[in-house]
């Protein structure tokens, strides 16, 4: 899936200050891969380029770490964040069906954004609802005591 | 320095202090089974192969990465250590696609011998495995993520030691990968092609993309008349694939194998490394009578290094000469001269090269590169790529007389031999270049300065007619950048620069035969293939560019003098910058 990159002049302005902040000082490379996701939301390979020529390093390693951590985001976010826990209770419990269903529903892996750019997806660890389990958040939202057949009624509140 | 002493399965030796254990048992005369580790490259400590016990430690030890201490006693070949070892390449080989029978590396590979030597059940751990595309969408290199350890030599290389930092790890645990940004094709990437990772590789993840049936299916064509060049390095390089020691010049036998295999007429490059020689010496004393000239000149026969100046150093393309490399000047000089000399169509004629080079498979296709209307060069195989041939056509090198190469275009000076070693274009750029600058032939014709395995030489050369010049040699591409900012800073104190970008020059290309770890850990093949280089240049009887006789012939006849309009149309190009990502 290839997703277009938009880069306003305000955005653009305030990463050309975060580098001017940075410029000089050791091992700020993951500081400005975290402001120019702040900024953007996302690092397409466009910022990591410009990423990598301002801290002096090859994009290569940029993509590296960004690939490593799991709070950078490689791909632009959908207007709703999904979360389907699939910490040790909640996976007991069938979060791992539920999950397919919504994989099958949004046709996208977890990491991943639709097309349409509404949803993205996550398969996370614990959230500590372990009471609820099995849960999925939208945008922070919690749905607790989820089963498959709920779906419909829950997505359909977003517009899926 | 302070020197320790320790025993090693209770052999004591005594070592310096900061010695890794994996030296200090060597040593002691004892051997340590490696799979990460490669001498002066890489130490990450991530294959676990090399553990071994320590007294009083508590868990096992990587010996590539931890160092000596006073008293230590280090057991190499306990039950817990060779268990820990059986564990890791099990596990390694879990997640292996285990297709040996097809691989190129087969008989050839490094976790073969160790699974095989330790006694492994490869389907020991059966549970997920990771399936990648294999990538090949560029000419000249194939990754099989299917076969990759994740050892990193490759990605070591790339970025220590040729500083382009193409690939990388990326993805985490399970999911890491070895492969460029985005997941793009090596060909979107600043990758030169050099194929150093080729060579680093201890298993099939990486290798060339194989010509060999296109050469084949030319030689079976009554059309196409056939002729192969052959570079300075395959010949001693080649001798490794039947068994022959490192170092072995096995040049006689090459030229048999090659005829035997079908080629119409065997000819070998050194004659236009010669020719090259003419026309960059002339271009060099051109450059140095131009006060607008730009200095220092960088000479152009390595097809990784103008990948590499093309992509990372495009301001100073005005310094690079203007020279086809030896490859492109022979093919140029087959479909224009000796198709006009023979009165055979170019368009019929398929010039081969054998060559020690992946980049090699860039250069071909690369623009203006075609004086004759034709590709110069139709197609090019590696080193490797020869041997595989002589194998599947039955041709065993050790059992063929020595051969001649064909006249009368096969006549070479061992100056163009020389081009395959790291300062070698220099050293026959200067007996040719300080003869003719006054028609005086030198009287001592080695330049030893400018030899060796240092990653940047220099030396200050008196030319015949009383100037001096200061030159400078680079091999691998880290150090060639180091003399490029002195250009760009304006600091170079040079005035011609020979870069060849492979470690130890051509004889070390990417396209030669694959030297496993625990060879290369252990000897310099490097300078053991140049050492046959220079034995040959001591014994020839012809030692400079200039006075091979087909210099005569081809100028006599042909393009008239060194830098002529002619000569400048077919043995010259033009380079342009590369936007990489």
């Amino acid at each position: 899936m290839s997703y277009q990159f938009i880069d306003t002049p305000e955005q653009k302005k305030k990463l050309d200050k975060v580098f001017v902040e940075l410029k000089g000082v050791p091992g700020s490379l993951m500081k400005a891969m975290q402001k120019a996701q702040d900024i953007y939301g996302y690092l397409p390979i466009e910022i990591m380029q410009r990423i990598a020529t301002a801290c002096n390093v090859p994009v290569e390693e940029v993509y590296g770490i960004a690939t490593f951590y799991a709070q950078f985001n490689i791909e632009p976010m959908g207007k709703y964040k999904v979360g389907i826990c699939l910490g040790t209770a909640c996976y007991v419990k069938g979060s791992g069906v539920i999950l397919d269903k919504i994989k099958e529903r949004l046709h996208i892996e977890p990491g991943h954004t639709t097309e349409d750019m509404k949803f993205t997806l996550e398969a996370t660890r614990c959230i500590g609802c372990c009471g609820l389990a099995p849960v999925m958040t939208i945008n922070g939202e919690v749905h607790g005591n989820l089963k498959p057949e709920d779906l419909d009624t829950i997505f359909a509140k977003y517009g899926a | 320095m302070k020197q320790v002493n320790v025993k090693i399965n209770g052999i004591p030796v005594t070592v310096d202090a900061g010695t890794r254990i994996l030296d200090a048992a060597k040593k002691a005369g004892v051997n340590i089974p490696t799979l990460c580790y490669l001498k002066d490259v890489t130490n990450e400590g991530s294959c676990r192969m090399c553990v071994v016990e320590v007294a009083g430690a508590k868990n096992l030890v990587t010996s590539c990465f931890a160092t000596v201490r006073e008293g230590m006693e280090v057991f190499t070949n306990t039950p817990k250590v060779i268990a820990s070892r059986k564990t890791t390449l099990e596990l390694i080989l879990s997640n292996h696609d285990q297709k040996c029978l097809s691989c190129v590396r087969s008989t050839n590979c490094e976790l073969q011998k160790l699974a095989l030597e330790y006694g492994c059940d490869s389907y020991k751990y059966q549970g997920e495995k990771n399936s990648y595309p294999i990538q090949d969408k560029n000419p000249y290199l194939i990754r099989d993520n299917n076969k990759c350890i994740l050892c990193r030599r490759c990605v070591a290389v790339c970025n220590k030691v040729q500083s382009v930092n193409a690939i990388g790890a990326n993805n985490r645990g399970f999911k890491t990968e070895i492969g460029s940004v985005f997941g793009h094709d090596l060909a979107d990437t600043g990758c030169v092609a050099c194929g150093q990772c080729i060579k680093a590789c201890p298993v099939g993840a990486l290798y060339e993309k194989d010509d060999t049936d296109q050469v084949m299916k030319a030689i079976l064509d009554p059309e196409k008349f056939v002729i192969v060049g052959t570079a300075p390095a395959v010949r001693v390089g080649v001798g490794e694939e039947f068994g022959y020691p490192i170092g072995t010049d096995v040049e006689g036998k090459m030229v048999t194998a090659l005829r035997r295999l079908g080629f119409d007429k065997v000819f070998d490059v050194n004659m236009t490394a010669d020719l090259t020689i003419m026309e960059e010496g002339t271009e060099l004393l051109e450059r140095l009578n131009d006060p607008n000239a730009k200095l220092p000149m960088l000479t152009s026969c390595s097809p990784g290094w103008i990948n590499f100046i093309e992509t990372f150093y495009p301001d100073l393309l005005g310094n690079l000469s203007s020279c086809k490399s030896p490859q492109q000047m022979f093919g140029a000089v087959m479909k224009t001269y000796y198709a006009e000399k023979m009165g055979i169509d170019p368009a019929k004629m398929v010039v081969v090269t054998v060559m020690p080079c992946t980049a090699k498979k860039t250069e071909v296709i690369r623009d203006h590169q075609n004086a004759s209307g034709y590709p110069d060069v139709d197609i090019t195989i590696t080193t490797r790529e020869f041997a595989r041939l002589l194998r599947r056509q039955s041709i065993d090198l050790r059992n063929l007389e020595d051969g001649m190469f064909d006249d009368p275009l096969g006549q070479s000076s061992s100056a163009g031999h020389l081009f395959c070693a790291t300062g070698g274009v220099m050293e026959a750029a200067l007996r040719t270049v300080a003869s003719i600058v006054n028609g005086k032939n030198l009287e001592k014709l080695d330049f030893k300065g400018v030899r060796g395995m240092d990653g940047i030489k220099e030396a200050t050369v008196n030319l015949n007619d009383g100037r001096k010049i200061r030159v400078a040699v680079a091999h691998s591409l880290s150090n060639a950048r180091k003399l490029m900012d002195q250009i760009r800073a304006g600091k170079s104190k040079y005035q011609f620069i020979e870069i060849m970008a492979c470690p130890g020059g051509c004889i070390n290309g990417g396209g030669q035969p694959i030297v496993p770890s625990q060879v290369l850990n252990n000897v310099d093949v490097r300078a053991l293939r140049a050492k046959a280089v220079y034995d040959r240049d001591k014994k020839a009887a012809i030692r400079q560019s200039h006075e091979n006789p087909v210099m005569k012939v081809l100028y006599d006849e042909y393009f008239g003098k060194p830098n002529s309009h002619k000569a400048h149309k077919i043995l010259h190009t033009e380079y342009k910058p590369q936007n990489k990502l």
